[in-house]
């Protein structure tokens, strides 16, 4: 019986780290896009992406990931995630990273915004390139600013994760759940919280360490 | 022929105009002092000098060379970048880049902009390091450093790029007074040595020492020019006067 639950919680841990891995491969690139959307000195467009952010931070994770599931074979009569589990996940995958993408973006412009212009100054008067006042010199700056917000944010998405099973994607709770129903027994739900302390707490541990990395400057 | 010639500088922010028709030339190997009330444009004039903002009249040339007119608007990114550096700016606030060491931080430009061989960086940066007092600390970072090292480093750095003329915005002003000693003989230095210098100071003493020339700029003009010891011991204008009283009280 242990055997067996442990494998079909780990079956949906791995569901869960999934969401989580792609979740960031997707939206801490595509947050950096948005973020400079945000910063644009061309006005609509700063407008209607501050918009947008505005609406995905404003509204809950579950109903966009209800409404880009549903929403589109309501509108326009066609299932466009395609059939099954990987349609799920697709959609799943989409709603994460949008979500995601918008909160990173915040996070970008306020460690963008907090480099003194002194820094690009100082870079400019040298002849640096843009390019390279923004690679060599405010980068890591930048980086160095967020890693504790962002920190907070990797955190809260690895509980996020679990709010997949609202579209019946198979993630970490689901699998413990479905004990309760056919064996009446409830320790499965309690084990899983204790993988989500364990994969949080690894994560805090790595976060410290890269801040401490990065605590020689200031 | 003069190293620097300035004509006719405008600039105007929004309603103000700051500069209101800036000429000057500057002979090589000379320190021109510039001095002034707070808000009579003196930054402004460095950073439309040093290309930080864009003149809205008026030329600039080096060695007879116009590298700056405002008429012309057809210059590419690369030769205005060229042009730039004809001159080098320590800022009021260092604005050291945090992540690096002080010898990363004076290396940085030339091994981007692949100005020398590598090695021959490495030496000119240690012998900047040295001419700044600061050879024995090149692993440092900028946070490790008094405010009055900072800007050793950042003069180090703009050296660095090997301009025909330096800019100084205040170099001292951000300083603790028992720090800006170390800065202003490191200037003092440099013109011994006859580097060609810009330097914007409230330092009245310092100016009247180290200057050949002084210009008085007030709310946008060059009220008064001329030799520093005539200006500053002899002012011919009443704001001059009034300008001098003021801060030497
Ligand atoms: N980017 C800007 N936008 C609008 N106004 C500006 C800008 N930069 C400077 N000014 C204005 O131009 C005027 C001259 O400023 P500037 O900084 O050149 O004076 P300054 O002589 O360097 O003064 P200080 O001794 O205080 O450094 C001031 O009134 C200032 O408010
Ligand atoms: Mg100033």
């Amino acid at each position: 019986m242990v055997q067996e639950v442990m494998l079909r919680l780990c079956a949906g841990f791995v569901k869960t780290i999934e969401l989580f891995l792609l979740t960031l491969a997707g939206a801490i690139p595509l947050g950096l896009i948005v973020a400079f959307g945000s910063m644009s000195k061309f006005k609509p467009l700063k407008i209607v992406v501050r918009f947008i952010v505005w609406i995905v931070r404003g509204t809950p994770l579950m109903l966009q990931l209800i409404v880009i599931y549903y929403g589109p074979g309501l509108l326009f009569h066609q299932n466009i995630w395609g059939m099954g589990t990987s349609g799920r996940f697709t959609a799943v995958m989409v709603a994460f990273i949008i979500n995601y993408s918008c909160y990173f973006s915040e996070i970008y412009r306020g460690g963008i915004e907090s480099i003194s212009k002194g820094q690009y100054e100082a870079g400019q008067v040298l002849g640096l390139t843009r390019r390279q006042v923004f690679f060599k010199i405010v980068l890591l700056q930048v980086i160095k600013r967020i890693v504790p917000p962002m920190g907070n944010e990797i955190i809260t998405l690895v509980k996020d994760t679990s709010l997949a099973r609202v579209i019946a994607v198979y993630e970490l709770i689901w699998a413990g759940q479905t004990f309760i129903k056919s064996d009446g027994i409830i320790w499965p739900l309690f084990m899983t919280g204790i993988f989500y302390l364990v994969f949080s707490g690894i994560l805090t541990v790595l976060l410290a360490k890269f801040e401490k990395k990065l605590s020689y400057f200031n | 022929m003069p190293i620097l010639e300035v004509k006719d500088i405008h600039k105007r922010f929004d309603r103000s105009e700051v500069l209101k028709g800036i000429s000057f030339s500057l002979e090589k190997g000379d320190v021109l002092g510039i001095i002034g009330s707070s808000g009579g444009g003196k930054t402004t004039l460095l950073r439309c000098i040093n290309f930080l903002e864009r003149a809205d009249k008026g030329t600039i040339s080096v060695n007879g060379k116009v590298i700056f007119d405002a008429d012309q608007h057809d210059l590419t990114v690369e030769q205005q970048r060229e042009n730039q550096l004809n001159f080098g700016l320590v800022f009021q606030q260092f604005n050291l880049f945090p992540q690096y060491t002080v010898l990363e931080n004076v290396e940085l430009a030339p091994r981007l902009l692949k100005r020398y061989p590598d090695a021959e960086i490495r030496e000119r940066s240690m012998s900047l390091l040295k001419r700044v007092g600061l050879d024995q600390k090149i692993d440092r970072y900028p946070c490790q450093l008094s405010g009055g090292q900072q800007q050793r480093v950042a003069i180090a750095r703009a050296l660095a790029m090997n301009p025909s003329i330096l800019c100084f915005d205040e170099p001292t002003s951000a300083l603790d007074p028992e720090l800006t000693g170390e800065v202003l003989k490191v200037i003092r230095e440099l013109a011994e040595a006859k580097m060609t210098m810009i330097v914007v100071t409230h330092e009245i003493a310092f100016a009247r020492d180290l200057s050949d020339k002084i210009i008085f700029l007030d709310h946008g003009v060059i009220a008064e020019e001329g030799p520093a010891k005539q200006v500053i011991d002899n002012p011919q204008k009443e704001r001059t006067k009034a300008f001098l009283n003021a801060i030497q009280k």
